[in-house]
């Protein structure tokens, strides 16, 4: 089912690419003759289901081909992953954080409902949605660069960690308030819940109530919630990654669109991971949701 | 009346509510006879769950208690309401006094093992290992009626029907041997026939254990088959009670007069359902006198000025109704309660 998903939106990708306006030839320098040959190069003059089984079997090689104008046409597959691995790096860090912190906020705003720490956890939450991560950035790259000069300004793979505390907070600010503000009504309705009050009339109070029975009821919710975040994080952030200076796919996305002309094959390579990482986290995501709530689980299995 | 397990004086509850204050409770007092059943009546808003939560300390936290006691125990009576927290989860709740809840369909844990839903608070108050409890678990199943027992620890809620789920509460409700059961309109979720035999497996194991139990429902055929004792409760005060035969024989306050006549009657001619005319009072603005009278038509001037006070009719029974009052005038009880009443004394008669 998910490898049909992705052929599909391989299929879709790939014909539209060649339908929207722009080429890899939109440069000015290009005469008309070295246009036509270059397209005859690169077999673009093929009818488009032609070209679609062609790339089909380069899929199928394991390889992404080479690029039509970025790079001078080199291999896509090893920039590729290098891209893909910094901007990985800086993802997870930025998921660790983003997941922590907000299940943080969330519990506490919860357990405080209605008094002034819940209000403070909401208006952080509410500013985190409000606050594109590029103006946020400008203030840590304000502060913590300029003023006081603790981190560097901009992504250096030689020094990970100091360097990608910066960009990883500014990338999962959204992460932090979204997830907070989910926790925080999951949380508040399961506190509400008939059940909790039936533990509490058998004697469960503070936290033996809470790890028993609100936490696992409320974070099966916020897993969904957690599950699109992580894709969105891992695949980078295009304004982050141009100003930090990180080389990563969202930076390598942007060069393939807005470049030297439109580089088919990085686009859709970079389509096709984008598309993957999705499907495959949505995958991990049923078959996890199976093992944490028994309802799915076991109606799975009559059904 | 005989020692007295329970005693609740006086209470007096508001909520707090963007709305308003909201005065909920407005002066509470009634007895739990050891091993006897006492229900509270009631239609919804008048308190009766309340009055229950605050028992259990289970009232939400924008409640405030005014006043009042809520004695527990025969002998050296503690004040619930003094009780910090703590103390009344760890010693009161689940150990002395459980509670089962309305809607079983939510009231128990959908991600978590009926087994360790039921062990869970004998684990907690008592000195026993988990295979021992497990034991006693699959033991109290089996008493609740619950069949393949041993199976059925593994279940999840969401695999057992609304009956079968009222008796795993009842169950949980169970496992310390409390001295007290709050059912808390327990059937109204239930379709009749389990309904019945929930009800039957109440009163057996609180023939069995020496349970004492309140029951809260606005059901007085439910009441007419558990209770000893009941309470009628109109706008968080309680407006009569008396024995069940008192009740049911010779109510006294035109609340009640109301809350019997409106019982569907298979005997009667009259096609008609007759119901209490108008709405309880909002209690964010506490009406003036007697909170019936707008609803009363046998309301007198003094209604609208003074709360009737507790008149004493038998040992056991008392109303809060002017109408008892030496000098209020003799009325007649409306027709179609009167010959309700007779049939009633008659089918009592015959059984």
């Amino acid at each position: 089912m998910s490898l049909l998903t992705l052929f599909a939106i391989v299929f879709v990708l790939f014909v539209l690419i060649r339908i929207v306006p722009g080429d890899p030839f939109s440069v000015e320098r290009m005469s008309a003759e070295m246009i036509l040959q270059k397209r005859e190069e690169l077999g673009l003059n093929k009818p488009v289901l032609v070209q679609f089984v062609d790339y089909l079997s380069l899929l199928a090689s394991g390889s992404f081909g080479n690029g039509t104008a970025l790079y001078n046409g080199a291999p896509i597959k090893p920039i590729l992953t290098a891209c893909l691995w910094n901007s990985f790096k800086v993802g997870v860090l930025s998921i660790l954080f983003g997941t922590i912190v907000g299940l943080t906020i969330g519990i506490v705003a919860a357990l405080n409902r209605g008094k002034i720490l819940d209000g403070l956890c909401t208006l952080v939450s509410i500013l985190g949605v409000c606050i594109p991560s590029y103006v946020s950035m400008i203030f840590l790259q304000y502060f913590f660069a300029y003023k006081i000069p603790f981190f560097p300004y901009f992504f250096d793979p030689s020094n990970f960690f100091g360097s990608a505390i910066m960009p990883a907070l500014s990338l999962s600010l959204f992460a932090v308030s979204t997830i907070a503000r989910f926790t925080r009504n999951e949380m508040v309705e399961v506190l509400n819940s008939d059940y909790v009050k039936l533990a509490e009339a058998k004697g469960l109070y503070g936290f033996e109530l809470v790890r028993r029975h609100v936490l696992r009821n409320a974070l099966i919710p916020v897993v969904t919630v957690i599950a699109p975040l992580v894709v969105d994080l891992l695949t980078g952030a295009m304004v982050i990654e141009k100003i930090y200076g990180i080389n990563g796919v969202g930076k390598l996305m942007v060069d393939a669109i807005a470049g030297q002309g439109v580089d088919y094959n990085y686009v859709l390579a970079l389509g096709i991971v984008f598309s993957a990482l999705y499907i495959g986290v949505m995958l991990v995501l049923d078959i996890l949701y199976g093992i944490i709530d028994p309802r799915i689980r076991l109606t799975t299995k009559e059904g | 009346m005989d020692e007295k397990i329970l005693s609740v004086k006086n209470l007096d509850i508001t909520f707090r509510t963007n709305a308003g204050d909201i005065h909920a409770i407005r002066g509470v007092n009634f007895d739990l006879p050891t091993g006897k059943t006492v229900a509270l009546v009631g239609e919804s808003g008048s308190g009766k769950s309340v009055t229950m939560k605050a028992v259990t300390g289970l009232l939400d936290s924008n409640a405030i208690i005014n006043g009042g006691q809520i004695l527990y125990g025969a002998e050296n009576p503690v004040d619930l309401l003094t009780l910090p927290k703590k103390t009344l989860r760890r010693e009161i709740n689940g150990r002395q006094i459980a509670m089962v809840f309305q809607d079983p369909m939510t009231s128990l844990d959908p991600t978590m093992q009926i087994g360790d839903q039921i062990t869970e608070g004998m684990l907690l108050h008592k000195k026993i290992s988990k295979s021992d409890a497990r034991k006693k678990a699959v033991e109290l199943l089996k008493l609740v009626g619950i069949t393949d027992a041993r199976k059925r620890m593994e279940n999840y809620p969401h695999q057992l029907s609304g009956g079968m789920r009222q008796r795993i509460v009842i169950a949980c409700a169970l496992s310390c041997e409390p001295k007290i059961l709050v059912c808390d309109e327990p059937t109204t979720a239930l379709d009749v026939t389990i309904q019945a035999r929930i009800l039957d497996l109440i009163k057996e194991l609180q023939q069995q254990m020496g349970l004492s139990v309140i029951y809260i429902t606005h059901d007085l055929g439910v009441v007419a088959k558990v209770a000893d004792f009941v309470n009628v409760m109109y706008a968080g005060k309680i407006v009569e009670v008396g024995t069940v035969e008192e009740i049911f024989y010779d109510p006294r306050h035109p609340y009640t007069w109301g809350l019997l006549a409106a019982m569907p009657d298979l005997e009667t001619d009259d096609e008609r359902l007759y119901s209490i005319p108008g709405s309880p009072p909002n209690l964010l603005h506490e009406p003036k006198g007697d909170a019936f009278a707008a609803r009363n038509k046998f309301a007198m001037k003094i209604d609208e000025r003074e709360t009737p006070p507790m008149f004493q009719i038998s040992e056991t029974h008392f109303a809060a109704t002017w109408l008892l009052h030496p000098d209020a005038p003799k009325i007649d009880l409306p027709p179609e309660l009167k010959a309700r009443l007779l049939r009633s004394r008659k089918a009592a008669n015959y059984g």
